[in-house]
């Protein structure tokens, strides 16, 4: 999913810690927060937000396009379902150590109700010069410029260092997708790139893999058919096997979700894969050259 | 967390699906005790959380409570798979005329539970997959609903069984389905899964896996099985988790501590592609900075680290926070290997200047460039300690 800055967003968590630091940088970034949900704390605001006992209530005052959620990992089943039951089209689940299980009850519910999930365990969405949905320094413009680089990520923190060596080489993003670290996702890293491919600001794709899964391979699969350039970098070559390297997803086991096994597929498929986030901007220059320099903030 | 064999099997006992009969062994004795109250031909089985154990040589059989004995005594204190044998499984051998494989797990593609079924049972089930896939039936379930038995049925029904154990295995698919619910597996496995002469259907063998962020919920059972250390881990692992930290103890020489899973993987790749070797992962984003003092005191314990690279890119948290936390830490533990800085991100700024005032060092602009430089120290620091020893 991509976000603009006139879609309406609801913040479920709104006055924790987290859910209330977050709140002040997303409307920094231009996003339009429109209600924020705590149970038992409606009636107060946050950041000028208006709080709601539950999407529901929220709903009722507001329409909602977005809902990004900031809540403990036990409650998060129940603050999605919340979502989904109100109708909000697309929801991005923040929370890292969600029950598999009520993930995929929450992705059930949702691919019935036909509601996107971006997440869990994802740092958000960025698209510079627009809005911020999540954690991500949507904000800081030494990392994140308008620009017509795409970028997937499954990591945060990986992603916003991929983001910087592009902004440091003079480019800007189009939209960062953070997709998450968990090995089950509601947008897998075939559909973000689906979404970059059908993106008419979007001119490449950085693909920031990790070991663990086969969503690399899968990806690959629909790369080959591409015709926008895609740069990718596979974090964990060196990680060895069995050794689950933070993100749940990140784990080589029995031959499958190795690193070599998705370079080799990206490889195949079209893409240039580097060894080293450093290169992924000369990466992108040499590609092609139909990266331009970013329009003027 | 995977679950022993015997700790499985009580979990499969509890929903019904039934298991050889026997119990577990921790010493000679007591396994001779347990192949004289079963009688006959016994089946031995080191408890060790690795697979393949058959061909390790961790199970055996005895025909006699002495031979028995004398099995248990060759497999107690082993080492299997890195795991040492504190704890064998003595079983009533069972007549087979068929080996099964059945399971249920996450899947990832239909992002819900998958039941697999084979009759290619007892055989590696991944070189199964990867060599004859069709052998192996998929049935994706709704996670909102018990597992349907028509929708076992239909399944079977691709399987070249014995008619009369079409029903029997109906109910084991329901009840693995039904354990892997009750407990928030990640992968409930029985394999093999036999049918025995006797026409009746038994797990020889298990996995049962459960997702740690799920633990929370079912501490009674936790405690029951006896506790939830992960049996995979170092001493100084189980050390950082009682902490909280994501810590991995690796054979290298050049400590790394950066922030988030992703970044932190990233660091381990750059030592190892500019020619070094990684001590560790761990890990210090979200509020694990305050946590820096312990985490650090943990890496620096740890024997034969030549230099430390700190790498934070800030995202979710602050890198002048997270700096704020690694700069008192070295303050207080003063290391006497030389320490190098790459910090970008959310207070960037703030986080560099902390680190020339308080540390008197300079951070580099780039990531590469202070993993070279890492490398480079730890290789320096290596010669000379070599000169010392001379």
């Amino acid at each position: 999913m991509l976000v603009t800055g006139s879609e309406p967003v609801v913040v479920q968590g709104i006055t924790g810690r987290q859910g209330s630091f977050w709140t002040e940088r997303m409307l920094e970034c231009g996003t339009s927060i429109v209600a924020g949900v705590s149970p038992g704390k409606a009636g107060r605001t946050v950041a000028g937000v208006p709080v709601y006992d539950s999407v529901t209530d929220a709903a009722s005052e507001h329409p909602l396009g977005v809902s990004v959620l900031f809540v403990p990992p036990l409650a998060a089943k129940a603050a999605a379902l919340d979502a989904i039951g109100a109708g909000v089209p697309k929801i991005v689940l923040l929370t890292e150590h969600v029950p598999y299980h009520d993930v995929m009850e929450v992705l059930a519910e949702a691919r019935e109700r036909g509601t996107q999930v971006l997440g869990p365990n994802t740092a958000g969405l960025v698209v510079p010069g627009e809005a911020s949905v999540g954690i991500m320094p949507g904000f800081a413009t030494s990392i994140f410029r308008p620009g017509n680089v795409g970028v997937v990520s499954r990591s945060g923190s990986l992603g916003t260092l991929v983001a910087l060596q592009i902004a440091a080489a003079g480019l800007g993003q189009s939209a960062f997708i953070g997709i998450g670290g968990d090995p089950i996702l509601g947008t897998t890293t075939t559909d973000a790139v689906r979404i970059l491919d059908a993106d008419s600001r979007t001119d490449a794709v950085v693909l920031v893999g990790e070991i663990g899964g086969t969503m690399e391979e899968e990806a690959a699969a629909y790369i080959a058919g591409m015709d926008k350039p895609v740069v990718a970098f596979i974090a964990g070559r060196s990680a060895p096997p069995g050794r689950r390297m933070g993100h749940a997803g990140a784990i080589v086991t029995g031959g499958r979700g190795s690193g070599d096994s998705k370079v080799r597929a990206l490889t195949e498929a079209g893409a240039r894969v580097v060894d080293m986030p450093s290169q992924v901007a000369t990466a992108l220059a040499a590609h092609t050259s139909r990266i331009g320099p970013p329009p003027e903030p | 967390m995977n679950l022993l064999e015997h700790q499985g099997k009580r979990l499969l006992k509890d929903v019904g699906v039934a298991t050889p009969e026997g119990g577990v062994a921790a010493s000679p004795a007591e396994a001779s005790d347990l192949a004289a109250t079963l009688g006959g031909r016994v089946v031995v089985k080191s408890q060790v959380p690795a697979g393949k154990r058959g061909k390790a040589g961790a199970i055996l059989f005895a025909d006699s409570p002495p031979e028995c004995e004398d099995v248990a005594r060759r497999l107690l204190g082993t080492t299997v798979g890195g795991h040492r044998v504190d704890l064998v499984i003595v079983e009533r051998a069972v007549p087979i005329s068929h080996e099964l494989y059945a399971a249920v797990l996450d899947d990832a593609t239909s992002k819900g539970p998958l039941v697999l079924f084979s009759t290619a049972g007892g055989m590696d089930i991944e070189e199964v997959n990867a060599t004859t896939p069709e052998r192996i039936l998929r049935l994706p379930v709704d996670i909102r609903r018990p597992l349907p038995p028509d929708a076992a049925r239909q399944l079977l029904a691709d399987a070249d069984l014995p008619p009369a154990a079409v029903p029997m295995l109906v109910d084991v698919l329901v009840a693995l389905y039904e354990l892997y619910r009750s407990v928030d597996a990640t992968l409930v496995e029985v394999n093999p899964l036999a049918l025995t002469e006797t026409s009746s259907c038994v797990a020889l063998d298990c996995k049962v896996s459960l997702d740690p962020g799920a633990l929370g919920r079912h501490e009674d059972l936790i405690r029951d099985l006896g506790g939830d250390q992960s049996l995979t881990e170092t001493e100084l692992e189980g050390a950082a988790r009682e902490l909280g930290l994501q810590f991995i103890e690796l054979d290298g020489d050049v400590g790394v501590l950066a922030n988030g899973a992703g970044l932190t993987m990233t660091t381990l790749d750059a030592v190892n592609h500019y020619g070094g070797r990684p001590a560790d992962f761990l890990e210090i984003g979200g509020d694990a900075y305050t946590k820096a003092t312990p985490a650090l005191r943990l890496l620096l314990g740890r024997s034969g680290i030549r230099s430390l690279l700190v790498n934070f890119c800030g995202a979710f948290a602050r890198t002048d926070v997270m700096t704020a936390g690694v700069v008192s830490a070295l303050e207080e533990l003063r290391p006497d290997i030389p320490v190098f800085f790459s910090i970008h991100g959310t207070g960037e700024d703030e986080a560099i200047r902390m680190v020339r005032e308080r540390l008197g060092l300079e951070p580099y602009d780039l990531m590469d460039d202070a993993v070279r430089a890492a490398v480079a120290a730890a290789g320096r620091t290596a010669s000379s300690d070599r000169e010392v020893v001379r």
